[in-house]
């Protein structure tokens, strides 16, 4: 099996990189290989909306300045400079294939706020934004019949010789077939590792595995300390809430019902949104807020752990069901209320991976012929905390880059006939594979008690504030699990649809993507966006202005480096909010 | 990798409420042609005179052909409520730019039968 | 409450199993646990192998459609609250070949889907400097429920003549095909026709209504085909009383 492309994760970026490849070179035969049917991708599930300048009154340097701000100076500017720009014409290249954004009376695109941004530039598709976006990327895929599609397939291995990628190997879960799959070019696109945590708004899925795929073949990862936590995750379930809800004109309360982010210089308590201001606050800061309220004794306890609540009672029902109607959906079916008459409770969740695979502006990773974008991706423009609504056109706009790199590489380049090392890893690696199914027939340990205390470990280690302390512990108790991973026991034998060799597959990327996040947190000794730490609670310029890349050696441990940060027009400087 | 093929069991209509109604609605078809073919009886009686009519209506009044009308007439009835209910899915209607609400296209459907079956009645017993 | 509930579970293994056959599971029985939770639990807790397709847990990817107790139901989105004291019945859905355990083959329904063109289609895509296509909120609203199809399957399970016609394209497609149709800006509903319009189309369908029934996401695919009927029969009829007019 050969393919000039083959795009690993069938979500946002990888559809619309297929998609790309199959424009720019039709010539080229371009594959998607995703472990779930494309439509169950984790793009489904976002909400609020997509950002691009469309409005009169805006423009692309204050969406780009938005952006810098947002992420504390850690993204490189021309990267954004890049994003801004494309963005709106992705955007709209969306709608030309069917996207039903939300309209103004006159028909052309609506707008709205979001947090963190000084202009309504956020374009929607009422609150099912991604579902749309997602549904309607897959649909103009189906009429591209040359790009092929591996639906259910595992990826294990990414397969590299010299310093360059020529394919990968996979599982097709239905037979449990383990092929070897060679391509002159590799793109990931398989989104967040959100999972790595107890409590998050990400899919099932969401397992870090094209991060840990992309660092075992030798590229590294990119600012991985850096993990956003949404303000507004429903307890219990961690089902996200979106920001829509508070750019439409939504509350934060405490218990005592008081707007407590204005105690935390994010402005002044306005009835009406008031943008970059209160509850349109970048979600570091909001979530950071929450901390100190619940460290004040100022949240309620629940059986589910401390929370605030979300006030949309004065948004009224027609409002709310024009704008909302998937956030009342939400609450009734998993919290049995009506946010219509009823306070919508909600606590700081993990929503969204900044760092990941490391690339330049196109999409391409220091391994050649490997390219990631999306989520998994960090090329950067989220730097230390990203802008919500930002990611759903970084998935359009870099998944559209890296389609476009990767075919022009695999037009110059490309050839069928792959060097006989890699036809060898291939074969090893479906030894490996085989044997660990045997090795962990014999094992002890439950899949799922490893995975809850990875998840627990790196909750209490790098939360929303974290020391170095916590972090060294947490850094000793992967190791311990990495050791007891090898005992892990698998009891299912079956090559037909074996879900449990996939949560074992699972597990052991997460593991690794785990200790990346630790590594890189214990390193940077200072606070910037999502990176708080007690013990260093300055932001350092002078020593931590630069991204942070961590690159596994032979013997699997990780060292980290530094690298700089882009800057081009906008200066290191306060992030200043409400004010 | 073989996979398995749940056999449809038999009395797989009567699963549901829905399933049941579905097929006596498809059943209900041989109702309709039923009453196509005594029209058709009924026509061809009265092209042959008042004798071969009277044969007719004699014939008609046995038990079990009055028995066989009632129960196509249940069917028939059947199959015409169920047919309204499903047409104000099937049309979508205008007005000044707003959509009829289905309840009105609902409305409309029986008072259009109802209006036939007065001046049926009328012409026939007039 | 009782504090524990029971799942019987369908357990199909090709390699052991000839057919399906009944597991028992006793599971925590908690306020806000959905039947999904109740499974995750044993496949962490109690039974390792058993095999089923999750992912997001907030009704919105798709992926969980089984039967509960008779009726074709995301899990994640039904609970099990509203079955105590149980036991409640879990299975694949219907009128899928069954992979394993509660996993469905739905090759049938990804192979169908094309054939209705579900994306938009123009005689000529204007550039995008152009702008977006033009569309008030009515026109959004014309087609927007329609759009709402998250391919969990269901309807395919509760239809009865999906299950007899297995050529039968089925309620979702058929839905997603008159998405397009009625999107102002798309002009590809003669290039559907055909396929909408064949005996494996609309004409297959009965109007069982069960579809929409079964639709978690309000959907009604029942009313997106009985529309086209009527669209259908009087292109028909028109292109019958005035052949030359057509196309």
């Amino acid at each position: 099996m050969f393919h000039d492309v083959v795009v690993i994760g069938g979500g946002g970026a990888g559809l619309r990189a297929a998609i790309a490849v199959a424009e720019t070179n039709p010539r080229l035969s371009v594959a998607i290989v995703s472990k779930v049917y494309p439509m169950r991708s984790h793009t489904v599930s976002a909400e609020g909306g997509a950002a691009g300048v469309a409005a009169e009154d805006d423009s692309l340097d204050e969406h780009a300045y938005d952006t810098v701000s947002g992420s504390d100076w850690l993204c490189d500017q021309d990267a954004v400079e890049a994003f801004v720009h494309e963005a709106p014409r992705e955007l709209l290249r969306l709608e030309h294939w069917g996207c039903p954004w939300s309209r103004q009376p006159d028909g052309r695109i609506a707008v709205r706020a979001f947090g963190g941004m000084k202009k309504k530039r956020t374009w929607f598709a009422a609150d099912r934004t991604g579902f749309h976006l997602l549904h309607t990327l897959f649909q103009t895929a189906l009429s591209y019949t040359d790009i092929v599609r591996y639906d259910e397939w595992y990826v294990t291995k990414i397969l590299v010789d010299d310093g360059r990628a020529y394919g990968v190997v996979a599982i097709e879960l239905a037979t449990g077939r383990i092929e070897t799959i060679t391509a002159s070019t590799v793109i990931v696109c398989t989104g967040g590792c959100g999972r790595v945590y107890p409590f998050t708004t990400n899919a099932n899925i969401k397992t870090g595995d094209g991060m840990a795929l992309a660092y075992r073949a030798g590229a590294p990862l990119k600012d991985m300390e850096f993990v956003q936590y949404h303000p507004t995750g429903l307890p219990f379930t961690g089902i996200l809430i979106t920001e829509a809800a508070r750019a439409e004109g939504g509350w934060l309360l405490n218990k005592d019902g008081y707007r407590y982010l204005q105690d935390y210089d994010l402005g002044t308590a306005s009835p009406t949104p008031v943008m970059r201001s209160m509850e349109l606050g970048p979600r570091d800061r909001l979530s950071q807020a929450f901390v100190h309220e619940m460290e004040k004794g100022r949240t309620i306890d629940t059986p589910y752990g401390p929370i605030v609540h979300l006030d949309l009672r004065h948004l009224g029902a027609k409002l709310i069901d024009a704008k909302l109607p998937f956030v009342r959906e939400l609450c009734s079916k998993y919290q049995n209320i009506d946010p219509v008459s009823e306070l919508v409770p909600v606590r700081p969740v993990v929503h969204y991976m900044m760092g990941g695979v490391h690339t330049d502006i196109h999409g391409a990773t220091p391994v050649q012929g490997l390219y990631a974008a999306g989520e998994t991706a960090c090329v950067s423009i989220n730097g230390a905390n990203r802008l919500g609504s930002n990611s759903l056109p970084e998935c359009l706009v870099f998944g559209n880059r890296a389609g476009r790199a990767a075919a022009v590489f695999a037009g110059r380049y490309g050839d069928a006939n792959v060097p006989r090392a890699i036809l060898a890893q291939g074969r090893d690696e479906q030894r490996r594979l085989e044997q660990d199914l045997g090795r962990h027939a014999n094992g002890r340990e439950r899949i799922a008690d490893i995975r809850t205390e990875m998840q627990t470990t790196m909750e209490n280690g790098t939360g929303i504030y974290r020391d170095r302390d916590s972090m060294e512990k947490a850094a000793d108790k992967l190791r311990e699990l990495q050791e007891r991973f090898a005992k892990a026991a698998i009891d299912d034998h079956s090559q037909t649809f074996n879900t449990e060799l996939v949560a074992l597959l699972e597990l052991s990327f997460m593991l690794d993507v785990a200790e990346s996040i630790v590594a890189c947190a214990l390193r940077r000794e200072e606070s910037r966006g999502a990176h708080q730490r007690t013990d260093f609670p300055d932001r350092d310029d002078d020593r931590y202005l630069a991204h942070s890349l961590i690159q596994r050696g032979s013997d699997g441990t990780g060292r980290v480096r530094y690298l700089p940060v882009t800057i081009t027009r906008w200066p290191p400087g306060e992030r200043v909010y409400g004010r | 990798m073989t996979a398995y093929h749940r056999p449809i069991p038999i009395l797989w209509w009567t699963e549901r409420w829905s399933y049941l109604l579905f097929v006596l609605r498809e059943l209900s078809s041989v109702f309709v042609a039923w009453f196509v073919v005594y029209l058709l009886l009924l026509i061809n009686a009265i092209s042959d005179g008042p004798a071969a009519y009277d044969e007719f209506v004699e014939r008609s009044g046995h038990w079990w052909v009055v028995a066989i009308n009632v129960i196509a007439l249940l069917f028939v009835l059947l199959h015409t409520v169920t047919w309204f209910g499903l047409a104000p899915k099937a049309m979508v209607v205008k007005l000044q730019g707003r959509r009829v609400p289905p309840r009105a296209i609902l409305a409309a459907h029986y008072a259009a039968w109802l209006l036939l079956s007065a001046i049926t009645a009328w012409v026939i017993l007039r | 409450m009782a504090d524990r509930i029971t799942l019987e579970v369908a357990r199909f293994r090709p390699e052991l199993d000839t057919e399906p056959v009944l597991q028992s599971y006793e599971v925590p029985l908690r306020e806000h646990w959905a039947v999904l939770d109740g499974l995750s639990y044993i496949k962490d807790h109690l039974d390792g192998t058993l095999s089923f397709r999750w992912s997001c847990r907030m009704g919105i990817c798709g992926s969980c459609g089984m039967t509960v107790n008779g009726d074709p139901q995301l899990t994640c989105a039904t609970f099990l609250t509203d079955y105590a004291p149980g036991p409640i019945r879990i299975e694949p859905l219907r009128n899928f070949p069954v992979v394993r355990d509660l996993i469905v083959d739905i090759d049938d329904f990804m192979a169908k889907l094309p054939t209705v063109k579900p994306w938009l289609i123009r005689d000529v895509h204007s550039p995008i400097e152009e702008g977006e296509y033009l569309q008030t909120p009515d026109e959004l609203d014309e087609y927007k429920q329609y759009s709402m199809c998250i391919n969990c399957m269901l309807c395919y399970s509760a239809c009865p003549v999906y299950a007899l016609e297995p050529t039968f394209i089925g309620p979702a497609a058929i839905a997603l095909a008159q998405r397009y149709n009625l999107d102002s800006r798309d002009e590809g509903a003669s290039e559907r026709a055909e396929v909408l319009a064949s005996p494996e189309g609309i004409w297959s369908c009965t109007f069982v209504g069960e579809c929409s029934a079964a639709c978690p996401k309000g959907v009604d695919p029942a009313g997106a085909i009985q529309r086209y009927k009527l669209t259908a029969a009087t292109k028909s009829i028109k292109d019958l009383l005035m052949p030359r007019s057509a196309r």
